[in-house]
């Protein structure tokens, strides 16, 4: 999954100190590994730099953490391409993509849209596969097939979470 | 993309703003859709979105409240029951999930209904029947009873059921349902591959993505409408 995407739509829905942008990245996306600190402000540094966030003034006192960040205008663009196009399908796509959704839901964007456009996509490689075996032998149908049951498997993920929007809505908006 | 020569030929099959409701749930709400000739269409989405009442209102079986079904040129919505009743037998085949074959009838009988019914002769209807068993690889089951066949051999009877009288349109309402991967396949490879060879169109709802990967493209049934999918750009013109 893209961090650095992902830390840019967090701070989509507010400005944030590096402090609270790790404990909102945590909250959805860290259950199983937590991001550190380090990556947080060295991910920080570089969108300041791309002129993706802009700084919110300084506090007395020095350390990182007195930094408060700002999304700007630029850096809303980047999300917004971020979470309306499609990843290639591939294993292990299910963590960005449940990053895109969340990421939507809390900045109230079309999520139904993100997911309809990843369904589409994961369709398009599920009938190219189809095609690639008529007519093949039965190793390459064999291997064909393995793709096709992950491909199946994260658009079961997809319509499941398709039509479990508005309670993940709820949720997410309550977290 | 090839050089369009003639005045492009439009859809086939086009229904604009089709809107249906049984009592107080609304099972369509304003659908426009736009399937081509020859083209293999698969229809998808959550239970109860309202795919099935879409295939019916396309294939003319059932009345929207609103909105226009136009097949080859000819608003099939604005045709009496005896007229769409007269269109659906000689234009469309159907294939539905199941309890579709009679039971007391064999296979082949179950095959000839569609040409029996068109006033084909019975013994010219046997034949025919008796080629498209063959072609689904039935040979040597046309003389059981739906009860005597497996699930992925009766879905294929009802398959040349459907083809026997070479439909412009195939409609199919979850037709791999109770199949397993296997089976659910090579009805699939078939079904596809005949109507490919023959320029049929087909419009077949499944939630299954693999069997819905057989056809040119999907749309989406969501609540009554159609939310996504791919336009033309899947198209094999
Ligand atoms: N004859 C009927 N009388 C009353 N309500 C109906 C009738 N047919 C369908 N409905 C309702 O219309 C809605 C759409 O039904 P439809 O059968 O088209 O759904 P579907 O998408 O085919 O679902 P499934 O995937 O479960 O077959 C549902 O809420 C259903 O209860
Ligand atoms: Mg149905």
């Amino acid at each position: 999954m893209d961090n650095t995407q992902t830390l840019l739509g967090l701070l989509g829905t507010g400005p944030s100190y590096g402090y609270d942008l790790k404990h909102g990245y945590d909250r959805f996306f860290g259950a199983e590994k937590p991001l550190a600190f380090g990556q947080v402000y060295a991910t920080l540094a570089r969108l300041l730099r791309d002129g993706l966030i802009d700084l919110l003034g300084e506090q007395p006192g020095g350390g990182p953490d007195r930094k408060r960040y700002e999304i700007t205008e630029l850096g809303r663009a980047r999300v917004a391409t971020w979470m309306f196009t499609p990843d290639a399908p591939e294993p292990l796509l299910q963590r960005n993509l449940f990053a895109k959704t969340v990421i939507a839901l809390l900045l109230g964007d079309d999520a139904g849209r993100l997911l309809d456009g990843q369904r589409a996509e994961h369709m398009k490689r599920l009938r190219e596969l189809t095609a690639a075996k008529r007519g093949a032998d039965l190793i390459k149908v064999l291997v064909c097939d393995h793709a096709m049951f992950h491909i199946e498997a994260d658009l079961r993920w997809i319509d499941l979470t398709s039509a479990r929007l508005t309670e993940l809505r709820a949720q997410v908006a309550g977290a | 993309m090839r050089m369009q020569l003639h005045e492009p030929a439009g859809p086939l099959l086009s229904g604009r703003d089709l809107r249906v409701a049984f009592g107080g749930t609304e099972a369509l709400r304003g659908v426009n859709i736009d399937i081509h000739a020859g083209e293999i269409v698969a229809v998808m989405g959550p239970s109860g979105s309202g795919k099935s009442t879409l295939l019916h209102v396309l294939a003319g079986v059932l009345k929207p409240d609103t909105g226009s079904v136009t097949y080859n040129k000819v608003e099939i919505t604005a045709l009496n029951e005896a007229a769409r009743s007269a269109l659906r037998l000689s234009d469309f085949g159907f294939v539905f999930q199941f309890g579709q074959l009679l039971p007391d009838l064999t296979a082949i009988d179950n095959v000839t209904i569609p040409l029996m019914l068109s006033g084909v002769k019975r013994r010219d209807a046997l034949r025919q029947a008796a080629t498209w068993l063959d072609r689904l690889g039935l040979n040597g089951h046309g003389d059981k009873l739906p009860g005597e066949l497996s699930g992925g051999q009766a879905q294929r009877v009802a398959i040349a059921r459907a083809l026997v009288t070479a439909p412009q349109v195939v409609f199919a309402d979850e037709p791999t349902g109770s199949l397993d991967s296997l089976a659910a396949e090579n009805v699939m490879v078939t079904l596809t591959e005949l109507a490919r060879a023959t320029g049929t169109t087909v419009v077949i709802i499944t939630h299954d993505p693999r069997t819905a990967s057989y056809a040119d493209r999907e749309v989406i049934v969501r609540d009554g409408r159609i939310t996504a999918g791919q336009s033309a750009e899947a198209l094999r013109l």
